[in-house]
C-alpha cells in the first residue's frame, strides 16, 4: 500500500549526476572504508578493545546534586578480592581540575559535589561486577545542601555562589541599531526547551595501556577531539604531552557529547597506578551522568514589524541553564544570542542572554549548539508575525529572508552564499504526503498500537521552520586542521587526527585524494596524536576544515609530482593536469598513469589549514565573530489526536543549502538523521530533572525515535558552491536538526489551534493548554 | 575479611554459530552479551542500553530474535545461538545480501546499531520475505539507530526484498 510512513527521497538527480564521475571521487557515493567491518561486526569500537592482563575501571558518583564531602572511607572496598586500585581527589598528580573553556571541574570532587553524578572516586578490579561491589563499599559522608536549580535565581544573584567562579557562567548583550524602534505590529512570546540528550548508541569507553617505565601511556578513546583530550589528560596526570599518546577507538556516535572529558583521566590514572591496562566503559545510565547535554532554555522574544510584516526590531531575553560546570556554555550562549534574528533581515535589536550555573546536570555541546534553542523561539515568532500581518507562514518568511551580504545583529555581514529564499521556495514545492486513509492501519495513527487514537479524531497540521547556522568555531579561536599526504608508486597514504564519529570523513578523505591525485588506492593511517591537531569533529566543520587540509596536502603533493614529470619530460609543470588516473599535458600529447609517474618517488607533504580569523564580540555584542553560515528550511506535516495529545509526524520536507554534494548518499544520511533527532526534541526526548535529580536515565524512560516514529523525508539539495569553502561544500551535519523542531511545533499548533510554547510537546500541552 | 572471588566452579557449554564453547570460572550472573563479547571473542553484538530497549545486541536464540543483554548466559546452554559473526557468508561471498545492501544504500554511519540491525533484518526477511513498509517498521522498531533516521535502512531492506524477489522469480 502507499501509506503515510513510506520513505521516499529525492536523491535520484544527484545520484544520476554522480554516475558520470570516476568511481570513488568527489561527488560520487564512494564506499566507506570502515563499512565492511561495521556490517560484519568486526569494527573495533572503543568498548570492544581488550588487552592482556587488563583490569576494569569504574567510577563512584555523587548521589546528591549539592553536598559537602565530609569524609571518604575506602577501607571496605579494599577488602573485596580482586580490587587493585582505589583513587580519590588526593591521588591526582597533576592539575586537579579540567574543562574545555574554563578549568572549573575537578577530576574527582574535593570538598563539594555540585551535580548528581559528579565523579568522587574510581576503582580498578578484575571484573565489572567486582568494580560494582567495590563502589558500593566506599562510604562517603555527605552534608547534603539545598541545591540551586532555578536559573532565574542564579541570575538574580540572591543565592550565594555554588562555585568559586559564581553562578553566572556568561552574560552577553547585543545592541544593534535603534533600541527604541517599533512598528505597527508587535508580537511577543515565551518559549521553552527541555534538556535533550545526545544518546549516541556507543556508550563512553576507553582502554588505557601504561608504558613499561610507568612514565606515560597510550589511551584508546572514543572522542571528538584527540588533541584537546590529550592536553587536558596530560595536565591532570602531570605528564608532558608527548608521554600521553591518544589513539581513536571506534566511535559509536557523538553529536557533541564527546567533546568534554568523561572517563579519559580516570582511566589513565588507574592504568598508571596499577601498571596494567585498564578498560572503562559506561553503561547507559552512567552515560546520562557522564556527559553534558543540550541546554534547557527559556526565551522571551518580541518582534516589531511594519504592517506588511517586515521586521523592524527584535528583542529577546535568553536563559540557557549550563548546570554545574561551564563546559562549552560560554560558546553555546554566544551562538544563541547571535542567531536570535534567524535567517531574516533585522536592522535593530536588543538581546540579552545568560548562561547560568546551577546544580542541574552540566550542559554543553549538542548538534545545533545554541542555535536550536534560538530557532525554536524565532520561528514561533515568525508564525505570530504572519498571523498579525495576515500573511501565510511561507510569505512572511520570504518577505524577510536574508540575502548574501545582509548584516547580522552583530554587525557581521553574511558573506557566505545565503540562498534562504530558495530554501523556503524549494521546501514548499516538495510534494505533500497523501491524506490519512479512512481505514489507516493503527500503526500509522498517532500513538500507534497500544494507544487509543481514533481515526475519526485525528486532525492534520502543517508547519514551517527556517534556520541559519554558523559553521566552525567562533570568537577568535585558532581552529586549524592538519593533514599529511604521501604518494608512492601510485598509492596515497593520508594521515590526520580527525575523529571519525560516523559522519564519514574517512570516506571523504579518500574521495579528495582520488580526485586531486588521480589514484584509486588511498590508505588511511591510524587516527591518533602522532600528527598535529585536526580540531574537533563539531560545528559542522570537518568537511570544510579537515577536508580543506587533506585537499591542500594532496595539492602540494600533486605539485611535486608535476614538477617531477615536468623535469623528466622537459615541460613546464604548469601545463600538466590530472585526467582520470593519468598525468596529462594539457597542450601536448603526453599521458602517463599516475602510478608510473610516481614510481620510485616519495612525495610527502603536511599542511595546516586555517579558516579566516574571527573576532570577539564587544560589550554590545558587535563583531565578526563567526566564520561562515549555512541555511535550511523544513516543512512538517503532523497528525494529531487533540483529545489524547498524541502526535504522529507524517512527513518532513526540507531544502538545505549544502554548497556542493561531495557524497550525495552521505548527505541524505545526515539530513534524515538530523531530522529524526529534531523530531525527538519536538515530541519525545527530554531528560526529566526535578530538584537536580535526573529521573529517566535509561532508554526505557528517555524516549528515542524508533522506526515507527520516523517520518517520510523528502528533500532538495541546494548546491551553490561557497567560494570560501575549500571544496565548495558547507558542513551538512547540524542544519538538518535545527528548524525541523519548530516546524513540527508549528504543525501541531496548526492542527490543534493550541498555543504550543515548549518542546518537547507533551500530551498535556495539547489537550490541556 | 576478604570476600570470595566471583568465578563459579561450574562449567557450562554454549553453542554459538555452530561451535561449542565451554565457559568456566565465570560469574553466573553474566549476561549472554557479556559472555559473547568478553569470554568467547565475539564482540560483534553491541551493548548500548542493558535493558532490551535498543536492539544493538540482537542475536538469534533457537531462531528467535532476542536481546542478548536480557538473557543469562548460563540459561542459554541448550540453545542454538547465532550472532552477526555467524551469518551465512563464505570466502567468496564475505557479505550477506543484507550486509551488502546496508553498504550500498548508505545505511551505515557510526555502525554501532548495525550488527543488531543486520541480524534483525535477516530475521524479518526469513519470516516475511515481502513485508509492507509498516511491517518492516514494526519488525525493526526494537532496534534504535541514532545516526541515520532510518531512511537508508528502509532503503536497504527494500533493496534486499527486491533482489530476493528477482532471484526467486521463475
Amino acid at each position: 500500500m502507499t501509506d503515510t510512513t513510506g520513505t521516499t527521497t529525492a536523491t535520484a538527480t544527484a545520484t544520476t549526476q554522480a554516475s558520470a564521475l570516476r568511481h570513488g571521487t568527489l561527488g560520487t557515493n564512494a564506499a566507506r572504508p570502515d563499512g565492511v567491518p561495521k556490517v560484519q561486526g568486526r569494527f573495533a569500537f572503543s568498548n570492544d578493545l581488550w588487552a592482556e592482563n587488563m583490569l576494569w575501571g569504574a567510577t563512584l558518583r555523587s548521589p546528591h546534586p549539592y553536598a559537602r564531602i565530609k569524609s571518604i572511607d575506602v577501607t571496605g572496598a579494599w577488602k573485596i578480592a580482586g580490587v587493585e586500585a582505589i583513587l580519590t581527589a588526593e591521588d591526582v598528580p597533576g592539575q586537579p581540575n579540567y574543562g574545555l573553556i574554563r578549568q572549573d571541574q575537578h577530576v574527582f570532587a574535593t570538598s563539594y559535589v555540585r551535580y548528581r553524578g559528579e565523579p568522587v572516586a574510581a576503582v580498578a578490579a578484575d571484573h565489572p561486577e567486582t568494580c560494582r561491589r567495590a563502589l558500593a563499599a566506599i562510604v562517603v559522608d555527605y552534608e547534603v545542601l539545598e541545591p540551586l536549580t532555578d536559573p532565574e535565581v542564579a541570575i538574580a544573584g540572591t543565592r550565594e555562589p555554588i562555585h568559586p567562579d559564581g553562578n553566572i557562567i556568561r552574560h552577553q548583550r547585543i545592541l544593534c541599531g535603534d533600541p527604541d524602534a517599533t512598528g505597527p505590529i508587535v508580537v511577543e512570546g515565551d518559549y521553552e526547551m527541555g534538556m535533550q540528550d545526545q544518546a549516541f548508541l556507543g556508550p563512553e569507553a576507553a582502554l588505557a595501556v601504561p608504558d613499561d617505565d610507568g612514565g606515560g601511556l597510550e589511551l584508546y578513546i572514543a572522542t571528538q577531539w584527540l588533541h584537546e583530550d590529550r592536553k587536558q589528560v596530560a595536565e591532570c596526570l602531570g605528564l608532558p604531552e608527548e608521554r600521553v599518546r591518544l589513539v581513536l577507538g571506534g566511535v559509536g556516535g557523538a553529536f557533541g557529547a564527546r567533546e568534554d572529558i568523561s572517563l579519559q583521566v580516570h582511566c589513565s590514572l588507574l592504568a598508571l597506578r596499577t601498571g596494567r591496562p585498564i578498560k572503562m566503559q559506561y553503561g547507559r545510565e552512567e552515560s546520562f551522568y557522564g556527559h553534558v547535554h543540550r541546554h534547557p532554555a527559556k526565551i522571551w522574544m518580541r518582534h516589531h514589524a511594519t504592517a506588511d510584516g517586515v521586521i523592524i526590531k527584535i528583542e529577546a531575553r535568553m536563559v540557557f541553564d549550563g548546570g554545574a560546570y561551564a563546559s562549552t556554555s560560554p560558546a553555546v550562549l554566544i551562538n544563541g544570542v547571535t542567531h536570535a534574528q534567524g535567517p531574516y533581515r533585522c536592522p535593530n535589536a536588543v538581546v540579552d542572554g545568560w548562561a547560568t550555573r546551577t546544580n542541574n546536570p552540566p550542559c554543553g555541546a549538542m548538534r545545533g549548539f545554541g542555535v536550536v534553542q534560538a530557532c525554536f523561539a524565532h520561528e514561533g515568532q515568525m508564525d505570530k508575525l504572519a498571523a498579525a500581518a495576515g500573511l501565510s507562514p511561507v510569505e512572511v518568511r520570504l518577505r524577510n529572508a536574508m540575502r548574501t551580504g545582509d548584516p547580522l545583529i552583530t554587525g557581521q555581514p553574511v558573506d557566505s552564499v545565503a540562498p534562504v529564499e530558495r530554501c523556503i521556495r524549494e521546501t514548499d514545492a516538495l510534494p505533500m504526503p497523501p491524506d490519512l486513509p479512512s481505514d489507516a492501519d493503527v500503526l500509522s495513527l498517532p500513538g500507534g498500537t497500544g494507544r487509543t487514537a481514533d481515526r475519526g479524531h485525528v486532525v492534520r497540521g502543517v508547519g514551517y521552520g527556517v534556520a541559519i547556522k554558523n559553521l566552525m568555531y567562533s570568537e577568535g579561536f585558532d581552529d586549524y586542521s592538519t593533514a599529511r599526504c604521501q604518494l608512492n608508486d601510485g598509492i596515497v597514504t593520508l594521515k590526520f587526527a580527525t575523529s571519525e564519529v560516523g559522519q564519514g570523513f574517512v570516506m571523504l578523505a579518500q574521495q579528495i585524494a582520488r580526485t586531486i591525485l588521480g589514484v584509486d588506492e588511498v590508505m588511511l593511517d591510524t587516527i591518533d596524536t602522532q600528527i598535529g591537531s585536526s580540531g574537533s569533529t563539531s560545528a559542522s566543520r570537518q568537511t570544510w576544515m579537515s577536508g580543506g587540509a587533506v585537499d591542500a596536502a594532496c595539492r602540494k603533493v600533486r605539485e611535486l609530482l608535476f614538477e617531477s614529470v615536468a623535469a623528466k619530460h622537459g615541460l613546464p609543470a604548469l601545463q600538466l593536469a590530472i585526467d582520470g588516473t593519468d598525468v596529462v599535458d594539457t597542450i601536448g600529447s603526453l599521458r602517463i598513469p599516475v602510478a608510473d609517474a610516481s614510481a620510485g618517488l616519495r612525495l610527502d607533504e603536511t599542511v595546516e589549514y586555517r579558516h579566516r580569523v574571527t573576532e570577539d564580540l564587544d560589550e554590545n555584542g558587535q563583531g565578526n565573530c563567526h566564520v561562515a553560515f549555512a541555511f535550511v528550511a523544513h516543512r512538517a506535516v503532523v497528525d494529531v489526536d487533540p483529545e489524547l495529545g498524541l502526535v504522529k509526524v507524517v512527513q518532513v520536507a526540507t531544502a538545505q543549502d549544502i554548497g556542493r554534494a561531495l557524497n550525495p548518499l552521505s548527505v541524505a544520511g545526515q539530513i534524515e538523521g538530523g531530522i529524526a533527532q529534531g523530531l525527538g526534541l519536538a515530541v519525545m526526548e527530554e531528560i526529566i530533572v526535578t530538584d537536580g535529580m535526573v529521573r529517566n536515565a535509561s532508554f526505557t524512560d528517555y524516549l528515542l525515535p524508533t522506526t515507527l516514529d520516523a517520518p517520510t523525508v523528502v528533500f532538495s539539495l541546494i548546491e551553490e558552491p561557497d567560494p570560501q569553502a575549500p571544496l565548495g561544500a558547507k558542513g551538512v551535519g547540524e542544519p538538518p536538526c535545527i528548524s525541523v523542531t519548530p516546524a513540527i511545533a508549528a504543525a501541531i499548533r496548526d492542527a490543534t489551534g493550541r498555543d504550543i510554547r515548549r518542546v518537547p510537546v507533551r500530551p498535556q500541552d495539547i489537550c490541556l493548554s | 575479611m576478604t570476600s570470595t572471588p566471583l568465578g563459579s566452579p561450574e562449567i557450562y557449554r554454549l553453542t554459538v554459530n555452530g561451535e561449542s564453547h565451554d565457559v568456566q570460572d565465570a560469574w553466573l550472573g553474566e549476561s549472554l552479551l557479556y559472555v559473547l563479547r568478553e569470554r568467547l571473542g565475539l564482540p560483534g553484538s553491541k551493548g548500548a542500553c542493558e535493558q532490551g530497549e535498543c536492539g544493538s545486541c540482537t542475536v538469534l536464540l533457537d531462531g528467535a530474535a532476542v536481546c542478548a543483554c536480557l538473557v543469562m548466559a548460563a540459561s542459554a546452554t541448550d540453545a542454538d545461538i547465532v550472532t552477526v559473526e555467524g551469518l551465512p557468508t563464505s570466502e567468496a561471498a564475505p557479505l550477506t545480501d543484507v550486509q551488502a545492501a546496508f553498504l550500498d544504500e548508505g545505511a551505515v554511519q557510526c555502525g554501532f546499531c548495525t550488527p543488531g540491525l543486520i541480524v534483525a533484518v535477516h530475521h524479518l526477511l526469513d519470516h516475511n520475505p515481502r513485508p509492507t513498509a509498516l511491517e518492516t517498521r514494526e519488525a525493526l522498531s526494537g532496534n534504535i539507530c541514532r545516526c541515520t533516521g532510518y531512511g537508508r535502512i528502509f532503503a536497504a531492506v527494500d533493496a534486499v526484498v527486491a533482489s530476493r524477489a528477482e532471484q526467486s522469480a521463475p
